[in-house]
């Protein structure tokens, strides 16, 4: 049995009078692939930035490692936001807010741009690259940070299937790099190549996690037993 | 309409001739509202920033405020720091009044809130694309404030040459402080009317020529700075 990650406790979280996220509780496991999915408006986006620590929770607890501390964590977004300033710079700006001293930077941020592919565009302003480019440079400025979790909200969804793949394939090589991926996506087939286990989100409340095979195959929870089905009918 | 075809004859001649006297004026001008401006950039951009991403009690109302400041009368800051400038104001001890020092102190305050309203829209504006991803590295809120304004740096300096194309073109604040003092606080826009009054049309045109390019200039530099950051940076 691995180590407990994450323990989300009772998590509740209210925006005005309305509950998005209706008391969940999670553990997930170190090491694992966790894909989180459901209709929009579920609640997805909202459940990964509690995570995250973007947003507070109303009431209940996040535990990270059992609570013996947070580990090192990143996020990329599903519009990559790029600094106005060169791909390197956007890399090393991200090494900068974490600590890591001067001299180490530009190698770092080097390493990790040859791993995405983009090392030839180092010096290019970070604005004028593709979507696609764009979003591995963010990828890249989250791998540098050497993260024990890596959150993903949609990472591919404004992106060509050429570009989707790439991302995916560099999302794989994070996560046997060590790192615990959490992500949600509305695509199934991604859900599919990339997860380890499924977070099945409707209605603010996570209604089954389950191993990747289980779900697709038999979805315990009627309501992704629906949704699966609403998908499946478009593909 | 011949007075007229005169007056612009000799006002050309003037700036032809570098006329040291139209030369001394405009540099006065130049000088004055360039020092003012700096300093105004240097208040109204970290405030601008500081507001669009603070959440201090009073935020809300401080936009509001600065946003009505935009429109302050200049005569009427003018008659503000001349009562604090004055031999009985609380400042008087410093003898600034009609100095060039004392326009500079009444074209900061008038142009300081102008840079600070249009920098916190910008900084704000850029705030709602980059908030998650700041505090997702970890940016404390001052460290994400000079970011943006790095960040928008370009669209900022329109700010900066709003306030200064205020600044130039401003007359009644100058006056009251400055005094319109020959050699000393006379600046183009207190000599076009001190000109125009005493029916010495030349000069007065020529200054205008001079007032209306240098704004024209300004205008196009900022629009060319854009275009090249826009298509350089992105």
């Amino acid at each position: 049995m691995a180590d407990v990650l994450l323990t989300l406790d009772a998590l509740r979280y209210e925006a005005g009078d309305r509950a998005l996220i209706r008391d969940v509780s999670l553990r997930i496991e170190a090491g694992r692939r966790t894909l989180i999915l459901g209709p929009n408006g579920a609640g997805k986006s909202v459940l990964m930035r509690l995570m995250h620590g973007l947003i507070e929770p109303t009431a209940g607890r996040i535990l990270w490692n059992g609570g013996s501390g947070t580990p090192v964590q990143a996020m990329v977004f599903q519009r990559p936001v790029m600094l106005r300033r060169s791909v390197l710079d956007n890399v090393t700006y991200a090494l900068y807010l974490a600590g890591v001293p001067a001299a180490e930077r530009r190698t770092r941020a080097l390493d990790v741009l040859e791993r995405v592919g983009l090392a030839a565009l180092a010096d290019r302003p970070a604005r004028v690259l593709s979507g696609g480019e764009q979003q591995r440079v963010a990828l890249a400025r989250a791998w540098a940070l050497r993260p024990r979790v890596l959150f993903l909200d949609e990472p591919t969804a404004s992106l060509d299937p050429g570009a989707a793949a790439e991302v995916e394939r560099i999302i794989r090589v994070i996560a046997d790099d060590g790192c615990s991926i959490v992500m949600v996506t509305h695509h199934l087939g991604q859900a599919r190549r990339l997860a380890d286990d499924i977070v099945f989100v409707d209605t603010g409340r996570i209604t089954e996690h389950t191993p990747v095979a289980d779900f697709f195959a038999a979805p315990r929870s009627a309501e992704a037993g629906q949704y699966l089905r609403g998908e499946l009918s478009w593909t | 309409m011949s007075t007229m075809s005169e007056s612009f004859a000799t006002a050309g001649r003037l700036i032809v001739a570098a006329d040291p006297n139209l030369l001394h004026i405009v540099a006065l001008s130049l000088q004055v509202s360039l020092t003012a401006v700096f300093l105004a950039a240097c208040l109204g951009l970290p405030i601008g920033a500081a507001v669009a991403v603070g959440r201090f009690p009073g935020c809300k109302s401080l936009t509001v405020i600065l946003n009505g400041l935009m429109g302050l009368p200049p005569v009427v800051i003018g008659l503000l720091v001349y009562l604090l400038l004055s031999r009985a104001g609380p400042l008087g001890s410093l003898g600034l009044l009609f100095t060039p020092t004392a326009m500079v102190i009444a074209q900061v305050v008038l142009i300081t809130p102008i840079i600070a309203a249009l920098s916190r829209q910008i900084v704000a504006d850029a705030w709602r694309d980059y908030e998650e991803q700041l505090r997702s590295l970890g940016a404390s809120t001052p460290r994400a404030a000079l970011t943006l304004l790095v960040d928008t740096r370009f669209s900022l300096s329109t700010a900066v040459l709003a306030g200064l194309g205020r600044a130039v073109a401003e007359v009644g604040a100058v006056m009251i402080v400055g005094g319109n003092i020959d050699g000393v606080t006379r600046v183009m826009t207190t000599s076009i009317a001190l000109e125009t009054s005493k029916g010495d049309l030349p000069l007065a045109l020529a200054l205008g020529f001079i007032l209306i390019s240098i704004v024209l200039i300004l205008n196009a530099l900022a629009h060319a700075v854009r275009e090249w950051a826009v298509r350089r940076h992105g």
